[in-house]
């Protein structure tokens, strides 16, 4: 097991889109800094802002622990929400249940889930109606870290 | 071609970045929808959209957009001035709509351009 | 212009209802927020977006729009199609993306 560069848990509070992106920037801050390669850091920040704004948008609250590894970054987004009853369906493109006031935020066009797929190397998502969702996923990075 | 170029070519107002506008850009992407920019718009680029939440802003912030246009002449909320000072994005305001901003900025010079993943760029150009 | 010359000049892809390739289109409007859309865009307009749900047909027949451009490889849901075939309204598609798309047609336009 890789030994841990850097961990931390951030807090989401669903239901309001006033913060919404606020753990992302950060998040991107932090690879930055930590040296992590240019598109490595890009792909982080695409997934680790479309698991927030889906937080935001479907959740009570939620949380994303962002990890790095000397080979990975992985973000990791649970929360406690409605859960999702078909995962294969909403991972299709175009596949939305978003309310009227998401899309007037100029999300829920149904590409969030596919952009994290996209944007990753490996991803795992796990779901409980009525319970939540939990998104893991991971990025690997060449040897140079 | 400069933000200063662009902002005379809309007649635009700029309401972020007076001081930014020596920055030079080659490529545009235009969207209402969020999960379209992180898909498929390229770090450098400017951002033409209709929606003025401050959301425009972060979306920017995570992707290196190089300036956000405003088009159809929106006011955008106070919060989306101010996130966008903070994150040192640029905002530029245009009456015109995203139809003619896209046509004046395209004969001009400006190209679409879709990043794909793994860093591969589509320059969309003038190849069809 | 004729709908027909734009999409030949275009390459762009018929998706329905090619009768209405001889319509008239007066202008262009770009957008995805139908509230814009219906706040801005006029009749005659090719509507260039990347919804691809029913109500787009809604809008379009409201607005009196010539037809509907999907960019970027987007496909209709096929209750987009039947009912645009209900309301004779052309859905055009194209693998290129809004900006270029909107930056050829108001050159075409604007010669």
């Amino acid at each position: 097991m890789s030994e841990i560069r850097y961990e931390n848990f951030f807090p989401i509070e669903g239901g309001t889109f006033v913060n919404a992106g606020d753990v992302s920037s950060r998040i991107k801050s932090i690879l930055k800094n930590l040296g992590v390669g240019s598109e490595v850091v890009r792909r982080a920040a695409i997934i680790a802002y479309e698991s927030e704004i889906n937080i935001v948008s479907y959740a009570l609250r939620g949380t994303i622990r962002l990890s790095v590894t000397p080979d990975a970054v992985c973000i990791e987004a649970k929360d406690e929400g409605p859960g999702i009853p078909d995962i294969e369906l909403a991972m299709q493109e175009g596949f939305s249940t978003a309310t009227p006031m998401v899309r007037e935020m100029g999300f829920g066009a149904g590409m969030g889930l596919s952009n994290i797929k996209k944007f990753s190397d490996s991803l795992e998502i796990t779901s409980e109606v009525g319970q939540g969702t939990h998104v893991k996923t991971r990025i690997n990075m060449a040897e140079a870290g | 071609m400069t933000l200063a170029e662009i902002r005379d070519i809309l007649d635009a107002e700029v309401l972020v970045g007076s001081d930014e506008l020596g920055k030079e850009v080659k490529t545009a992407f235009s969207a209402d929808l969020m999960s379209d920019v992180l898909a498929f718009a390229k770090p450098g680029s400017l951002l033409l959209t209709g929606l003025t939440n401050p959301q425009v802003v972060r979306t920017s912030d995570i992707l290196d957009i190089a300036a956000i246009i405003l088009v159809r002449g929106k006011v955008p909320p106070a919060e989306t001035v101010r996130l966008a000072k903070e994150l040192k994005i640029p905002i530029l305001r245009t009456r015109y709509i995203l139809f003619e901003t896209s046509g004046r900025l395209h004969e001009k010079g400006i190209v679409g351009c879709i990043e794909k993943v793994g860093g591969d760029r589509v320059d969309v150009g003038n190849k069809i | 212009m004729k709908l027909e010359e734009i999409a030949g000049k275009l390459n762009l892809r018929v998706l329905c209802c090619d009768e209405g390739l001889s319509r008239e289109v007066r202008g262009g409007f770009v957008g995805d927020l139908l509230s814009d859309v219906m706040a801005n865009s006029r009749e005659g307009d090719l509507w260039i977006t990347r919804q691809v749900h029913p109500n787009i047909v809604a809008v379009a027949v409201m607005k009196e729009h010539s037809a509907i451009l999907l960019v970027q490889g987007g496909i209709p849901v096929e209750d987009t199609l039947s009912r645009a075939r209900k309301e004779g309204i052309p859905i055009l598609g194209t693998e290129i993306n809004g900006f270029e798309a909107a930056g050829k047609i108001y050159g075409l336009m604007n010669p």
